[in-house]
């Protein structure tokens, strides 16, 4: 569903599918990726590693290293240590090690840097770099790092005497354990959510350019936040003379963001460090293993949820307290206040009394991160906590599942509605999207197939999920990075034929971007979307922005650059007034043109207007037809949807088939349809991975398993199953052209609808819960356990 | 480390190349041959993106080496456009957004053309364990499937029109 356009489809402004204008080069093979980078006299980097998670080095010894063939040099902790970079803060003003001069803190942390003439020599110069460590206690689980007498692992940190990072908290403690203490009936359940990585299909890299002679550096990085990332080199390297109008960091195409590229990773600061000193170009792209062994991780989220209810199921309030397992620092990409992200949306779409929530942030002996997977800071755990939980409310109440959450909707009369945690939802119709998403799955249909296969013996779920997601940070006065106010710019250069240019402080990674912001300025302006040229990821010439995650770009910046095309409107429409010897008042705007009251044959379009700005403008007036927007947004947006989930359970195996996946989503005003349905696709791909699949884990000497695709099992075409996708729309209220942003909003929403699936199919045998992801493994053992095996 | 001349048909012309045994065929065609569509997405002949045809054949070209390609035909994604015109298959991914960041979309391009050339009429579950080797993180395959679909169709109208 889509409201009918406003522009013709030549024009092809909002509500049209219009292709995508970066798909010419992409289908050509001719986009413009990292590694595709190749400058003159460019050198490659290679990466030594450690095998152990917790060790002191003893010695480094790169006299073999050096003797290979076409290697340059080997770098080292002590080489930066005279630089002072070999420490670097992370975007939770926490600090890690660019590389160790002392011990190192988990397996795969970078040790050593070798440069030389092509990558192959690289690999065998780091393959000869000889490292004596000695192996320190280990501390992979988060609980045991709280316990006393732990091993304190961030002995850099002066003064630190246990291994807590945070405590954070909000809501009423007491009076939710009152609330929860007089409820008829209360649900508590522990629920993890593991260890994932977002496995973007390129890993990251970077290409960095020092020019000694202009004393500039250019980088060209896999970076979803081009102008944050320069700002922090000079903030970070300064006082080796990076000043910051000399950094150009282009971000060119990129293959798969996810929330993964947008730290600054070691790896990085090594090969600027190492142009910067040799003055060549150094390239360093990671392989697959390290990918997925050292780069920031998503979730490790150790949940304890108790929900209440009357016995009507009206609920009565919800208490969270969550262990956050950072690994060895706090390298999340959170806004500064909110170290666990907006975990404070755990009231999900329900009208929740009375809540409390706490999260401890703990140091433990695994890679740095705390990152989003496709998702808005933490979210995701929050809506797989609470719906997960009013899933097992339904069952302890013997309640239909749909009809306890239609119960405890907010309602739509209440919007904008304040929740008790903080939140101001700007707009929603939650009854509306599930009843849709019922109606489309046949869902009582389905309740009665499930109860004569239960009699066959056959297993088989429905599991809902709505939820309500928070993005588009965000309003200056809460939301920073390192201090960075987190709005979003455009600026728009229109012409003297009409056609314009439009820049943007963000970062496509697969979006569309090029395409979607076209339309936006298409809707504004009447200039064909073909004619809107988009620009992104380039320091030198973008305006500044904090870049594309979270779902922020159509909230932030796609606002943007509707109001900078409402600044240009207004200077048309003075020029307009003059061309046309009319007073401005005398004029009014349809698509495309300014018209005069009352006689219509008198007009000019905005080509005419964009012409006379440059040939025939009023004296007085500055020639030129141009705007800047920095829009700081007035409020999040809080996209929502209700996803249904039916599963069949393979009684010998345990394997759990997809068979059907209907999604409802509402992102309020659309901007391209065909764009918002892959975007919804591959959430739902990506929700649907870390529910069945995706999981990392550790032994208990810290050593990683799933760090290579044998072990991490990114779905396939096999494995997913055929999306079928509709819509409500519910316009935001604040956001200039009513969208609110829906990249995310799939993978939030997928996890918990197939979880409460498969738990459905198995809720007659007393299961109450699985985590997550629901292996055949797991699913065998307890069917075996409940005799229910074949 | 023992160096060879390789002669490789790429894309219907023959590139000559002097390479140390180890080099991998995908760093053949990008780095020397300067053909960057082809990308490299793991180590382990998981991901596909890398793909080309080897003798009309879909290979991993991180896990071949360049000299097992000598004296043969290789094909990537520069050549599939033909006289300034998309292969269906192309066409296919366009009109139905079919690929979002565009890093696995040349080696599933190219997976789907050896598809096609044995299965001009390949049902959706065909397309689905065809491309089963080729990881997408983007599109969650339903439009990949879809786009593959389309090329059939269009392959096999081109081919009604020729024979008329």
């Amino acid at each position: 569903m889509a409201s009918t356009p406003r522009t013709s489809p030549e024009v092809g402004g909002m509500g049209h599918s219009v292709k995508r204008k970066e798909d010419p080069r992409f289908l050509r093979g001719k986009g413009n990726y990292v590694d595709d980078i190749q400058l003159p006299g460019m050198l490659h980097m290679d990466i030594v590693r450690s095998p152990y998670a917790h060790a002191k080095i003893l010695k480094i010894d790169s006299s073999a290293a050096l003797k290979v063939p076409g290697v340059l040099a080997v770098i080292t902790g002590q080489t930066l240590e005279q630089y002072k970079l070999h420490w670097m803060p992370t975007l939770m003003s926490d600090t890690q090690m660019v590389l160790p001069t002392e011990k190192v803190m988990y397996q795969a942390q970078e040790v050593a840097a070798v440069i030389a003439t092509d990558r192959y020599a690289a690999a065998d110069g780091a393959a000869a770099v000889e490292v004596d460590y000695d192996p320190l206690p280990v501390v992979v689980d988060p609980f045991k790092a709280l316990e006393p007498g732990a091993p304190v692992l961030r002995t850099d940190k002066p003064g630190k005497t246990d291994n807590r990072i945070f405590h954070w908290e909000v809501g009423d403690r007491a009076a939710t354990d009152k609330a929860l203490a007089a409820s008829d009936v209360v649900v508590e359940q522990k629920i993890y959510l593991p260890r994932i990585h977002v496995a973007s299909i390129e890993t990251c890299g970077i290409v960095a350019d020092f020019d000694r002679i202009r004393g500039k550096l250019t980088v060209y990085m896999t970076t979803q936040a081009p102008h944050a990332i320069r700002t922090v080199i000079a903030l970070v390297a300064g006082h080796v003379g990076l000043s910051e109008e000399k950094i150009r960091v282009v971000s060119p195409d990129i293959g798969g963001g996810f929330g993964g590229k947008v730290p600054v990773y070691p790896g990085y600061v090594i090969a600027i460090a190492a142009s910067v000193v040799i003055g060549k170009p150094v390239k360093w792209v990671e392989d697959r293993m390290e990918n997925l062994q050292a780069d920031s991780f998503a979730r490790d989220y150790h949940i304890t949820a108790a929900l209440g209810a009357k016995k009507d199921g009206t609920m009565t309030g919800l208490r969270i307290k969550t262990i956050a397992d950072h690994g060895y620092a706090d390298a999340a990409a959170n806004p500064s206040k909110f170290p666990a992200g907006l975990f404070s949306i755990c009231t999900g779409s329900y009208k929740m009394p009375v809540a409390f929530a706490e999260v401890d942030g703990v140091y433990t002996n695994k890679p740095p991160g705390g990152i989003a997977y496709r998702c808005s800071f933490r979210v995701t755990e929050a809506v797989h906590a609470i719906e997960r939980m009013t899933d097992m409310l339904a069952q302890e109440l013997k309640m239909d599942p749909a009809q306890l959450r239609m119960k405890n909707f907010i309602p739509e009369n209440e919007f904008p509605y304040k929740s008790v945690l903080g939140w101001e939802y700007d707009s929603g119709n939650y009854p509306a999207a599930l009843k849709k998403a019922m109606d489309i799955v046949g869902y009582d249909a389905l309740r009665k197939e499930q109860a004569e296969k239960r009699k066959k013996g056959e297993l088989m779920g429905i599991g809902i999920s709505s939820f309500t997601e928070i993005v588009g940070a965000g309003p200056s006065k809460q939301f920073d990075i390192l201090g960075i106010k987190m709005f979003d710019s455009c600026e728009l250069r229109v012409h003297p034929t009409g056609k314009a240019t439009a820049r943007f402080g963000t970062k496509s990674q697969g979006q569309g971007h090029e395409t979607t912001y076209a339309q936006i300025i298409a809707e504004e302006l009447g200039i064909p979307a073909a004619h809107v040229e988009v620009e992104e990821g380039d320091t030198d010439t973008a305006p500044y922005g904090l870049g594309t995650y979270a779902s922020r770009s159509t909230p932030t910046a796609g606002a943007a650059g509707a109001i900078a095309a409402r600044k240009v409107r207004d200077k048309a429409k003075k020029i307009a007034a003059y061309v046309l010897e009319v007073s401005e008042d005398d004029l009014v705007w349809e698509v495309g043109k300014f018209s005069v009251k009352g006689a219509p044959q008198k007009s000019k379009t905005i080509q005419d207007i964009a012409f006379a700005a440059y040939t025939n403008h009023p004296q007085g007036m500055e020639a030129g037809l141009e705007a800047v927007d920095y829009y700081d947004p007035p409020n999040l947006t809080f996209p929502f949807g209700s996803y249904i989930c039916v599963v069949d359970i393979d009684r010998g195996t345990g394997e759990v088939k997809v068979r059907r996946f209907v999604a409802v989503d509402d992102c309020g005003n659309i901007i391209n349809p065909m764009i918002v349905d892959g975007q919804i696709h591959g959430g739902l791909s990506m929700g649907l991975a870390p529910a069945l699949y995706e999981e990392i884990t550790y032994d208990e000497d810290g050593n990683v398993h799933g760090g290579s695709f044998m072990d991490y099992l990114v779905p396939t075409a096999m494995e997913t199953p055929k999306w079928e996708t509709d819509k409500t729309i519910t316009p935001s209220p604040h956001h200039p052209f009513g969208a609110k942003g829906v990249g995310e909003s799939a993978t939030v929403g997928a996890p918990p609808a197939i979880a409460n699936a498969v738990v459905d199919a198995l809720a007659h045998l007393g299961v109450k819960h699985i985590d997550i992801p629901i292996t055949p493994e797991k699913v065998w053992k307890i069917l075996k356990e409940k005799g229910a095996a074949e | 480390m023992a160096r060879h001349t390789i002669e490789i048909n790429v894309n219907g012309a023959p590139s000559k190349g002097e390479v140390e045994s180890r080099l991998l065929l995908v760093h053949f065609l990008r780095e020397n041959l300067r053909l960057t569509g082809t990308h490299i997405g793991c180590d382990t002949t998981h991901c596909g993106a890398c793909t080309v045809l080897l003798d009309g054949v879909p290979v991993k070209s991180c896990t071949v080496l360049a000299v097992q390609a000598d004296g043969r035909a290789v094909d990537t994604v520069e050549g599939l456009e033909k006289d300034g015109k998309l292969h269906p298959v192309q066409e296919g991914f366009f009109q139905e957004h079919g690929l979002q960041c565009g890093y696995c979309t040349p080696g599933m391009m190219m997976t789907s053309c050896a598809l096609l050339s044995t299965n001009g009429s390949p049902t959706e579950a065909d397309v689905r364990r065809a491309i089963s080797g080729n990881l997408c993180r983007c599109t969650g395959y339903v439009n990949i499937v879809k786009a593959v679909l389309h090329a059939a169709a269009s392959a096999r109208e081109q081919k009604a029109a020729k024979a008329s």
